[in-house]
């Protein structure tokens, strides 16, 4: 497994442990009859899941199987790769804290525009890789 | 595919059935005549989340990431299993109590127990499968 996928993998395991963890707390807390502020922590137990772990694994393991090429570095231009896996994670941070805190709605706007970015440049990096094994 | 990752796709395959299943009883039209059907909805989304694509995902993973070595090609079978059953165990009593209690039964130690046996499924997992996260 290359560098990168490692740490979009082990990042995504992190966002895991996290978002299952808000998850139990917002799932016990009418149990436990605990008050906890559940409109704040619902935005950040999606944002941890969905695009922490979820996306971040897909793209983790996408950087790792997709084909290579033959001429050159194997998995072409690495540092846009490595620039999604930065804005990716600034995003889902900025995006989290916003809500937990209760930050302006600018302050998570900004953190999906990073995420949004990410994107953009994963599709960068990944699009010449779609092709047919061994071309 | 080892013995542990089919049961996770097998099970997870069943989660998406049940979670399309109960989709069709969320639309507007049933909802309006029996409004009950609104507190079945947060139920629905982790059905599919969790026990359709995260359910998946852990036993691709399980199967497909580099080994951890010669001897425990998959690490802690046993974590892997603990994984499986808290899991599971944990989504089916959450399908339960979470509907129950939006509908003001008294559910909260199910609630509890819901809760701390996902959390622990999805802890088990991360610790599964941090080590076999590595360079080659």
């Amino acid at each position: 497994m290359p560098k990168l996928s490692v740490w979009f993998v082990r990042t995504a395991l992190v966002y895991l442990a996290v978002g299952f963890a808000l998850g139990a707390v917002l799932l016990a807390a009418p149990g436990l009859q605990l008050r906890i502020p559940a409109a704040r922590l619902l935005p950040a137990h999606i944002e941890f899941l969905l695009t922490g772990w979820m996306v971040q694994l897909a793209l983790g393991v996408a950087f790792w199987i997709l084909p290579r090429f033959r001429v050159g570095p194997e998995r072409g231009r690495e540092e846009i790769a490595w620039a999604s896996y930065v804005l990716l994670n600034i995003g889902v941070v900025t995006a989290a804290a916003g809500a937990i805190i209760g930050l302006p709605a600018l302050v998570p706007s900004i953190g999906h525009a990073a995420q949004g970015l990410a994107a953009g440049a994963f599709a960068l990096h990944a699009w010449p890789r779609i092709k047919v094994f061994g071309a | 595919m080892p013995t542990l990752t089919r049961w996770f796709i097998k099970s997870a395959m069943l989660y998406l059935l049940a979670a399309l299943l109960l989709s069709i009883a969320l639309q507007p039209q049933f909802r309006d005549e029996l409004p009950f059907l609104a507190a079945v909805w947060p139920t629905y989304l982790h059905l599919l989340v969790i026990g359709w694509l995260t359910q998946l995902i852990f036993g691709v993973a399980l199967w497909l990431f580099p080994k951890h070595s010669a001897a425990r090609p998959r690490g802690d079978e046993r974590l892997g299993w603990a994984s499986f059953v808290l899991l599971n165990v944990g989504l089916a009593l959450r399908a339960i109590a979470e509907p129950s209690h939006a509908l003001g039964h008294r559910v909260g130690a199910l609630l509890v127990v819901a809760a701390v046996a996902q959390l622990l499924a999805g802890w088990a997992f991360v610790l599964n499968t941090w080590p076999r996260v590595r360079e080659r």
